[in-house]
């Protein structure tokens, strides 16, 4: 970390040689692959699909899941600081990761049957496949658990009708994990492959934000599949929800590696930017805000590093996931403004990346989770009294 | 087929270098260090032959402080097969023939078809312990190799020359060889590689082991180049001009 941003609690000194070395990859990756393309894929609303089976070479894709999984076995420190270095790049290339790794191989792995994981893992982790998830509709974001889309038993069969929104990597998917309730009002989930009968997907155009990523529509019309495309080992909304901990683990890391490069951006400008009789960094209001930014960036490190190596072992809780993913998206969004401010005029070109972060953490800042409902969650937990409607 | 990659960690080119207060070297301590960028293409060709070949060893050597594990194991992870670290205390080394010496004293009973180089190394840049290690061992030698095409018992290889020229040499194995940047594009460490680099063997072989005789080079001083913008225009006929040359090269460069 030393070297790739500000680490000012030593932080580098608590990660091992292994994870050093897979940020280090990570690092050299995004910057001589991504970068050189970010902002005409930016300005054209499409994704560098190009890069994908790069990723899964690398091991990029699942990365903390095992071998066997389709994954590399990695710590969840590594995997958090690969999204970490992902998102410094940008929350297109990041939230692509996300989705594969924590919200489509993760529940093939957790829930899924042999024979779905001989299937799905392999080809997911090593980017030959691409998997979307599909909890969202229309009319239903915070409160999941009513939602529209249901499942009917047809002899051994199932019947899904509905539709979800918001679906990262949507049209692009060979299989979806799509979530519906059943006729009793249980969640179940289902695997369900592109060209399907009945199963359709449209890409959401006019965003100012990921635009870098593709977003999309699932129509589920009359879907027929056999029993064997539903996750066995999982029922109810704990399914879903023990994916979205999953991703918004990685967010949680992901919004630190933004923020570093609103931030060293903002820092080297300052330095160089000469107004009056020296640069800009060398007065006072300027260097207020960058103490901020730094201390802000220092908090949510250690929140991550602490709640990573609570992973690793196994303690970690979805209150604390809460907690960072919260915190690491507030603390972004402001760094990343904050950064823009320093940079005058040209931080609202393309020249300058804060801009374009701060449109990003803007989509992050509400999905998986609202910065609300991690309130919510957080305010149940340490009260013992639930605040959301029954 | 079995090529050892000689591989020197150096100071990152975004690395700060403050000067020692006894202007000896740099403060190590406040470095950031990367693997010497050339020596990256030198690993790849060797792990294309061997790929190419379907069957070898690939063995990373490196000399200095125990900080060089670190990139070590970097070339574990992108396939390497295994390590040989040659260690030193404090100060690294710097002059080549002792450098060399280290390598030839560890290297000759490896019996190794090719040893590579980079092209030089990003501190120093002297651009030497190749072709020194190749004649301690009585190896054919050849440097800033732009391809290389490993036949029976030889390689030949596209040496580069001066002003857009190229030459195909052939040399018999076993050779040593230095080899120029960009002519591949080295690899990334994946996950896996990473991961498996754990279990690659690394020798180690303790300074006592290695250094013999005495060094021929010291560094006299480290600095920091001074920039001056002090130009002396002269002006008049041939002779009084080189006049001016000659006393200026004698007395103020004191190089004559």
């Amino acid at each position: 970390m030393k070297q790739l941003g500000p680490d000012f609690y030593n932080i580098t000194d608590l990660l091992t040689e292994e994870e050093l070395l897979i940020q280090q990859t990570a690092y050299d990756f995004v910057q001589a692959e991504f970068m050189p393309v970010i902002n005409e894929h930016y300005e054209k609303s499409t994704f560098p699909m190009e890069l994908v089976p790069k990723l899964g070479e690398l091991g990029f894709m699942g990365s903390s899941l095992p071998v066997e999984s389709g994954g590399a076995g990695v710590s969840n420190v590594a995997y958090g600081l690969i999204l970490h270095e992902l998102e410094r790049g940008d929350s297109g290339l990041r939230s692509f990761a996300s989705v594969q790794g924590a919200l489509v191989m993760y529940p093939i792995h957790a829930y899924g049957s042999d024979e779905q994981k001989a299937k799905w893992l392999p080809g997911l982790g090593a980017g030959t496949k691409i998997g979307c998830f599909g909890l969202t509709e229309p009319n239903f974001g915070s409160n999941p658990g009513g939602m529209g889309t249901r499942c009917k038993k047809d002899g051994n069969d199932w019947i899904i009708n509905g539709n979800k929104m918001w679906i990262t990597n949507g049209s692009l998917a060979d299989v979806a994990v799509v979530w519906a309730r059943d006729e009793n009002g249980l969640v179940r989930g289902f695997l369900l492959e592109k060209g399907m009968d009945g199963f359709t997907s449209s890409d959401i155009h006019g965003k100012l934000s990921l635009r870098a990523s593709i977003t999309s529509e699932l129509s589920m019309a009359n879907v027929r599949v056999p029993d064997s495309a539903r996750l066995p080992n999982i029922e109810g909304l704990k399914g879903p929800l023990g994916c979205l901990t999953q991703a918004r683990y990685g967010i949680a890391w992901g919004m630190v590696g933004c923020a570093i490069d609103c931030y060293n951006t903002a820092l080297d400008y300052a330095k160089e930017r000469k107004q009056f009789s020296k640069p800009i960094g060398g007065y006072q209001l300027i260097q207020a805000k960058l103490v901020e930014m730094v201390t802000r960036i220092t908090e949510a490190q250690l929140l991550v590093y602490r709640l990573g190596r609570l992973k690793d072992e196994g303690k970690m809780t979805f209150q604390q996931v809460s907690m960072a993913k919260r915190n690491n998206c507030v603390m972004a969004r402001d760094v990343a403004r904050v950064s823009r401010e320093i940079l005058g005029a040209n931080g609202i070109t393309e020249d300058y990346s804060p801009m374009r972060h701060m449109a990003n953490i803007e989509s992050v800042y509400t999905y998986e989770g609202t910065h609300e409902m991690h309130t919510l969650i957080l305010g149940q937990d340490v009260t013992g009294l639930a605040a959301y409607d029954s | 087929m079995k090529i050892a990659v000689l591989v020197k960690q150096v100071p990152g080119s975004e690395s700060v270098l403050p000067i020692l207060n006894d202007e000896t070297w740099v403060d190590e301590s406040l470095v950031s260090f990367i693997m010497n960028p050339p020596d990256n293409f030198a690993i790849e060709e060797a792990l294309l032959i061997k790929e190419k070949a379907g069957e070898g060893e690939v063995v990373i050597v490196s000399m200095g402080p125990d900080r060089v594990k670190k990139t070590i194991k970097e070339g574990l992870a992108k396939g390497a097969d295994r390590a040989i670290h040659l260690e030193e205390d404090g100060q690294i080394e710097t002059d080549p023939l002792s450098i060399s010496k280290s390598f030839s004293t560890v290297l000759k009973e490896e019996n190794f078809d090719l040893i590579f180089t980079g092209l030089q190394s990003d501190d120093t840049g002297m651009g030497q312990t190749g072709v020194l290690l190749g004649e301690m061992l009585g190896y054919s030698t050849a440097t800033l190799a732009m391809e290389t095409d490993v036949q029976s018992d030889s390689i030949r290889v596209k040496r580069e020359l001066e002003s857009g020229w190229f030459q195909w040499v052939k040399l018999p194995m076993p050779a040593s060889i230095s080899i120029q940047s960009g002519l591949n594009t080295p690899r990334y460490p994946s996950l896996k590689g990473i991961m498996g680099a754990k279990r690659k063997e690394i020798k180690s072989i303790p300074v006592s082991e290695h250094r013999v005789g005495s060094k021929m080079q010291t560094i006299e001083k480290v600095f920091i180049p001074q920039t001056s913008k002090q130009t002396e225009m002269i002006e008049g006929d041939a002779d009084s001009v080189a006049t001016r040359i000659v006393e200026i090269l004698k007395t103020d460069l004191k190089v004559l």
